[in-house]
């Protein structure tokens, strides 16, 4: 009796962080009379909200911002980010010690900081409605070298000697060497920085104005902003807000475990 | 040894220039901006230290520093009880434990302006979820977003749940690490439930504790697109945050010298709450 009490709550718990999706998911699909309902299934389903919103704003072009902008960032951030991790791990050159103390440095400033002078230097650079503005102040990220930089210093020394007796060069070491071994903090730079950047929306709401540029978080803020009021508005918003949310809840059901643990490793860790 | 100095150049080499040019000139440039008057349009000004002198009469400002405590004086102790009381909840022998602990991430993985639009629909007055809940109680409509006393702790509610979920995985993890037999001593002794969480439980998870309230401090501090969507900063300007404020100055009034003194002025703002809430975490130790 106390048991199933006590299962009773969690699933009310669960239910506050579950329900509000299922509803915005029906609330859809829902002609405007049947907006305010709390009904999961629609009397009268339509796709009439999401025929709208396709209509007035470019959710296609905006999927398709989101996903070149957060696939490049993510590419380069594990790419050139592993080589320079590499470099500052087990390579010894000039400069090396600065760069490492700089890295750290540069994490504890906050990002209300250089918000502003980096929008200003975007100006300046003339780059405005531009792929560049929204990928080149995040192509490498101080946390994910960091990362790695940790991992790559675990790999044993007679790994490297072996490969280089081999002949190899640094770069085919870290790719073929280290980066087999580096399968899970790789995992973990690539699942945060990816959402980092899907998710972001103060920035391109700052560089970018032409609506074909937008990502998805901007356009669909822009889009709610200037929807108006009413059952109508209300489920042509949440019919936008569906283009955003599915592809990521899709991603999660198969990989909530590597989300939830790169989360929270990285956080323990700070 | 050439060669690898040479090879350790040429990796690190890009993102030294990406440091130097994303990271060091923004810091040393923000200083610059802070004397300066300048509409990105025509060239910029010296302006001395007017910046400062109008941001410490600017009542906006001032405005969104209290509006921020606010926040963070619902949201702080808020989210640490939900927390610590779901991850209690999931650390105990449970079926479909993983299931549970998805659900209440969910919204973590969600992007927040996803999340604010949809609380603006859970929220709304007259068709929201919430108030449709609170008719068929029989209660009337609340008007959670433009009555300026509820606004901003409907603000706070909200970003409790968005985030909940990665905090319950934090204090499960140091509830994890608890070993066994510091309970089991203690309730030899006799002591009841409440009094083992009181007094083994909590103190052992102040470090988890710790990070929930920096890392929510420093979240609150950045409170922007919340308000930017759902209220604007309104009611009376009452969910005006700090960030919206810095938005609105470059974006909308292009006061770039103005914006960049409130970016300072929010960082050492930010340094001096955390050193206060660690020097405070730190004592509750002590006690």
């Amino acid at each position: 009796m106390k048991r199933a009490a006590f299962y009773f709550l969690l699933a009310l718990a669960a239910a506050t962080f579950l329900y509000p999706f299922l509803w915005m998911a029906a609330t859809s699909l829902k002609p405007p009379g049947e907006v305010g309902g709390l009904s999961l299934i629609p009397d009268q389903p339509t796709l009439e909200n999401y025929r709208l919103m396709w209509a007035r704003a470019p959710f296609g072009r905006a999927l398709f911002n989101s996903l070149f902008v957060a696939t490049t960032i993510t590419f380069s951030v594990l790419v050139f980010g592993s080589a320079a991790a590499y470099a500052l791990a087990r390579l010894s050159f000039p400069g090396r010690r600065a760069l490492n103390i700089l890295t750290v440095a540069v994490l504890l400033v906050p990002a209300q900081l250089t918000l502003i002078p980096m929008y200003t230097l975007i100006v300046q650079l003339g780059w405005v409605d531009s792929y560049a503005a929204l990928i080149v102040p995040f192509a490498f990220n101080a946390t994910a070298i960091l990362i790695l930089r940790q991992f790559f210093l675990q790999v044993p020394r007679s790994l490297m000697d072996a490969a280089r007796l081999d002949g190899m060069g640094e770069l085919r070491i870290l790719y073929t060497v280290f980066w087999p071994l580096a399968k899970a903090p790789l995992a973990t730079v690539g699942i945060l920085t990816f959402m980092g950047a899907w998710n972001e929306v103060l920035w391109p709401l700052l560089v970018v104005r032409d609506e074909q540029l937008m990502t998805l978080p901007q356009l669909l803020t822009v889009f709610s902003l200037g929807g108006g009021a009413g059952p109508r508005a209300l489920a042509t918003k949440l019919a936008a807000t569906m283009v955003m949310v599915v592809p990521v809840v899709a991603a999660y059901a198969f990989l909530q475990r590597y989300f939830i643990e790169s989360m929270a490793s990285t956080g323990t860790k700070g | 040894m050439r060669a690898e100095a040479r090879s350790g150049l040429l990796l690190s080499t890009p993102y030294a220039a990406f440091l130097l040019l994303f990271a060091l000139f923004p810091i040393g440039f923000s200083i610059v901006l802070v004397t300066l008057e300048w509409d990105l349009v025509t060239a910029p000004s010296f302006a001395g230290l007017d910046n400062v002198q109008y941001l410490v009469g600017d009542t906006r400002f001032w405005q969104a520093v209290v509006n921020t405590l606010v926040f963070l004086a619902i949201h702080l102790p808020l989210q640490i009880v939900v927390a610590l009381a779901l991850a209690w909840v999931l650390n105990r022998p449970l079926f479909f434990r993983s299931f549970w602990r998805a659900a209440f991430f969910l919204p973590v993985v969600i992007s927040g302006a996803a999340v604010t639009i949809l609380w603006s629909a859970l929220y709304a007055t007259d068709v929201g979820l919430i108030n449709g809940l609170l008719a068929r109680l029989g209660l009337g409509p609340v008007p959670w977003l433009t009555d300026p006393a509820i606004a901003m702790p409907s603000i706070a509610v909200m970003a409790t749940w968005k985030n909940v979920g990665f905090y319950i995985v934090i204090y499960l993890a140091g509830l994890q690490s608890i070993p066994r037999s510091c309970h089991e001593a203690i309730e030899l002794e006799g002591a009841t439930a409440w009094e083992t969480f009181r007094h083994v439980t909590l103190p052992l998870l102040k470090p988890q504790t710790l990070l929930v309230v920096t890392l929510s401090t420093i979240g609150g501090f950045q409170l922007f697109i919340e308000p930017y969507i759902l209220t604007g900063g309104g009611p009376l300007r009452r969910t005006l945050s700090m960030v919206l404020y810095m938005y609105r100055n470059a974006f909308s009034y292009q006061k770039m010298g103005y914006a960049a003194t409130l970016g300072l002025a929010l960082a050492l703002i930010i340094a001096v709450v955390l050193v206060l809430q660690r020097r405070v975490i730190g004592r509750a130790e002590e006690a």
